[in-house]
């Protein structure tokens, strides 16, 4: 069943784009991962929601690689590049070679350097090569300029997707909040990905950007056809853009569906609110549970 | 802007806070000051100095209450009592120089302190509050400025110091160009006199700036603390004796090896360290620059030891040596280009050759930012796990870092070892790796300009001051304390983008209107 509500969004037949498998991560005496198996497929939103604690994050960094899993096998199926064991590669790589980008929970962006830079550190692989691996730069070959003249194109596109083209030379650390957020999102799009893994995108944001992230990240998997992988706290966020959810609690998929299915799971909602689940809810969840089990 | 009215001056309390002043002073001054070794024959004796410690006991109690009036906004009574005792003090202080030398000389023996220091720290510090209440007096009504606007204020003079660094850097370099060739010049009144002693503490002070650019490629950009640089200044400088001393090849040829050597030290620091940060990796780099020193010491039959090399060829004017008579008959600088002998010539060489390996360091610093490598280096300093993220291998980042930054080491090592003639372990201990660093870290981390007047200020200004030697260090440590108050990350700290998108700047972040163009 599972497995049908991957394939209506992707197309039947298609593999793929993330497949993990009995996935579990165990630090010393804690399970923080107990056999989680989900698929992500390509030009959809997955949402990871879940508790805290729960091991979302520790999905995230097994996935780029900060973790290595104890069990389990994490493949990306590549559109052009072919297929990747993630679990075996060096953490730089993954984004390099197999095109997971992320961003973090706690922002992490470089901070003293500026918007611009950020977007262009970003392309570094692509201007490494460039530069000869800085010999051909160092004595100033035209090819690293014409090299760099397209990367700042392509940051310039980002600046004017996240607007902010107005702020690219201040350092990335003078801009508020929500700005930070979008400049670390348009700063992993620069690497090409062909997964983007957001941590908490909406984690702070007030209504107002909240809505133009979920505007901004519907965008990126149309125009960009590429799918991300969402982990949120903030419902709207999920219910609104995410193609397919998959629930933790305690280390464990507990559910896996639509976010339609998902609102109405008992599994989800014990997870949530406790057993005594009914009057604590908001209406309109409630009147799906009512519908569900009239129909049930 | 809105200030906090000053706090009301309550004598009570003033009294008690300067008291406390006076004993701390007192408790630190006692055992440190207070007594003084002295080599007698038959042994060491004691030499007690309380007048000092007395001294430094009042100078804190009343140094606490001018502050105290200073922070109530009370700069009149400050002013009254430091004012002449500061003219007072400098007046017999130099009264030898200014006065007639018989009347000079009576003034100076009414000061009521024996030690000169002690009568300089009097001075210096009524000077100081003096200069303290004058300027609160022509800021009326601001009784203290705040931290934030003084740390503002200081931002924008970086940033000025920044933009206005394309006519500095071009200034600075002019002067040093022509500054050896004053030698040259006739007497005058108009112009410095340059003389050999000179040229040695330019020498020197030009070491430093190339060692501290080198250190800043590792430290100041990709934020590796570096403890042990002196260790590949050391491989550097050996790499050269040796290969001369055994192999009789020439400066030219072994400096590109030297560098090399340096470079694979760099590498080999560089493997184990790969994981680690900030503290730690501090610590072992420390490590690593004592191993290096003791492998010199202790491994005799490869580098005598404490010993030493002696005898290192000198360098060549690309082949033609700067001696009276070549051995073997062959041309001299000299007789090359008809001249007449003369010892300063090598010197000035010596001087060029060392300008010229600072200025290549520089080119290479401020080009490298611009690619991809320097970007990846401070984006490592910012945040690791961002990069990795993005996919920079942070290994190799690091480890270009490291080698690069020691590659100049290495260049400036061999220099050193040309120079000298002799090289001994003993050059390069930890001290030497801790003024570098304190040259980095005063100049402002990655600002060129800055490392340049820190190195003078830190290298130079010590050297023109010899007779207060001893006083050195406390000067020294001194400056680094108050650098850490007032502007922790350095004197000149003010990072400009390495490429920009709008050609002015619209939002201004910094309160300044950048210059346009800057690149």
């Amino acid at each position: 069943m599972k497995e049908a509500v991957r394939s209506e969004g992707a197309g039947a037949g298609a593999v793929p784009l993330l497949e993990v498998e009995h996935l579990t991560m165990r630090f010393g005496g804690l399970l923080a991962i107990n056999d989680v198996s989900f698929v992500a497929a390509d030009r959809e939103i997955t949402a990871i929601i879940g508790p805290n604690g729960a091991g979302k994050t520790t999905v995230f960094n097994c996935l780029t690689g900060f973790y290595e899993p104890t069990i389990g096998r994490l493949v990306l199926n590549h559109p052009r590049r072919g297929r990747f064991l993630l679990e075996r590669m060096e953490g730089h790589l993954i984004p390099a070679k197999a095109g997971v980008a992320r961003t973090f929970q706690n922002i992490r962006l470089f901070g003293a350097m500026s918007v611009l830079e950020n977007l262009i550190v970003a392309q570094h692989n692509v201007l490494m090569r460039a530069s000869g691996f800085s010999l051909a730069g160092l004595i100033g070959l035209p090819r690293y300029g014409r090299a760099e003249a397209k990367a700042v194109e392509k940051a310039k596109y980002w600046l004017d997707r996240v607007n902010l083209t107005a702020r690219a030379d201040d350092p990335a650390a003078s801009l508020p909040y929500g700005d930070q957020r979008r400049l670390e999102i348009a700063r992993a799009m620069c690497i090409d990905p062909v997964l983007l893994c957001l941590d908490e995108p909406a984690a702070g944001l007030n209504p107002r950007e909240s809505g133009d992230l979920n505007k901004l990240l519907l965008d990126i998997r149309s125009e960009h056809e590429i799918g991300l992988l969402l982990i949120e706290h903030d419902m709207t966020v999920v219910m609104g853009i995410s193609d397919h959810v998959v629930v933790l609690d305690y280390g464990r998929k507990i559910a896996e569906g639509t976010p339609a299915e998902i609102r109405t799971d008992p599994a989800v909602i014990r997870a949530y609110l406790g057993e005594e689940e009914d009057e604590e809810l908001p209406e309109d969840v409630a009147h799906d549970i009512a519908v569900k089990r009239e129909e049930g | 802007m809105a200030k906090a009215p000053a706090p009301r001056f309550d004598v009570a309390a003033a009294l008690k806070e300067a008291s406390l002043t006076a004993f701390v002073m007192f408790a630190l001054s006692a055992g440190i000051v207070g007594f003084h070794t002295v080599d007698v024959p038959g042994g060491l004796a004691i030499e007690t100095r309380f007048a000092a410690v007395a001294a430094v006991t009042v100078l804190g109690f009343f140094g606490r209450l001018a502050l105290i009036l200073l922070r109530c906004g009370r700069p009149y009574p400050v002013l009254a009592i430091t004012v002449p005792l500061a003219a007072l003090w400098f007046a017999a202080l130099l009264a030898d120089r200014l006065l007639p030398a018989e009347l000079g000389q009576r003034l100076q023996v009414a000061l009521p302190f024996a030690d000169v220091v002690v009568n300089w720290i009097v001075a210096l510090t009524a000077l100081g509050f003096a200069i303290r209440a004058v300027w609160m007096l022509r800021h009326t009504g601001a009784s203290a400025q705040t931290v934030l606007d003084r740390d503002a204020a200081m931002e924008r003079f970086a940033a000025r110091v920044s933009q206005a660094s394309r006519y500095i850097g071009p200034a600075l370099l002019a002067v040093a160009v022509v500054f050896p060739l004053l030698v040259f010049a006739p007497e005058s009144p108009w112009l410095p006199k340059v003389d050999r002693r000179l040229l040695d503490i330019g020498i020197l002070v030009a070491t430093y700036v190339m060692l501290g650019w080198g250190l800043n490629i590792v430290v100041g950009l990709a934020g590796l603390l570096d403890l042990g640089y002196v260790a590949f200044y050391a491989v550097g400088a050996y790499s050269y004796a040796l290969l001369a001393t055994h192999f009789g090849l020439g400066f030219w040829t072994c400096l590109p090896f030297a560098g090399l050597m340096a470079a694979v030290a760099g590498m080999l620091l560089g493997f184990p360290v790969l994981r680690l940060r900030g503290d730690y990796l501090a610590i072992v780099t420390l490590g690593f620059g004592e191993m290096i020193r003791v492998i010199l010491l202790n491994w005799y039959e490869f580098t005598k030891g404490p010993d030493g090399i002696s005898g290192i060829p000198r360098p060549t004017f690309f082949g033609l040596p700067f001696t009276r008579t070549a051995e073997g008959g062959g041309e001299t600088f000299y007789s090359f280009f008809n001249l007449s002998y003369s010892p300063t010539d090598r010197i000035i060489f010596l001087y060029y050759l060392i300008l010229a390996l600072a200025l290549i360091t520089n080119l290479f610093t401020l080009r490298i930012r611009k690619l991809p490598v320097g970007r990846a280096w401070e984006a490592l300093r910012e945040d690791e796990i961002a990069c990795r993220s993005l996919g920079i291998n942070p290994r190799n980042t690091k480890l270009t870092a490291f080698s690069i930054g020691a590659m100049f080491a290495g260049f400036a090592g061999s220099f050193f070892a040309t120079r000298q003639g002799f090289i001994s372990p003993e050059s390069f201990t930890f001290i030497e790796s801790a003024v570098i660093l304190a040259i980095v870290v005063l100049g402002g981390f990655g600002s060129q300009i800055g490392i340049v007047l820190a190195a003078i200020l830190l290298i130079g200004l010590p050297e023109f001051f010899r007779e207060l030697q001893q006083y050195r260090m406390l000067a020294f440590g001194a400056a680094m304390v108050l650098i850490m108050l007032w502007r922790p990350r350095g004197l000149l700290a003010f990072r400009e983008p390495t490429l920009r998108l709008h050609k002015t700047r619209p939002g201004a972040a910094a309160g300044t209107r950048a210059g346009e163009a800057a690149r």
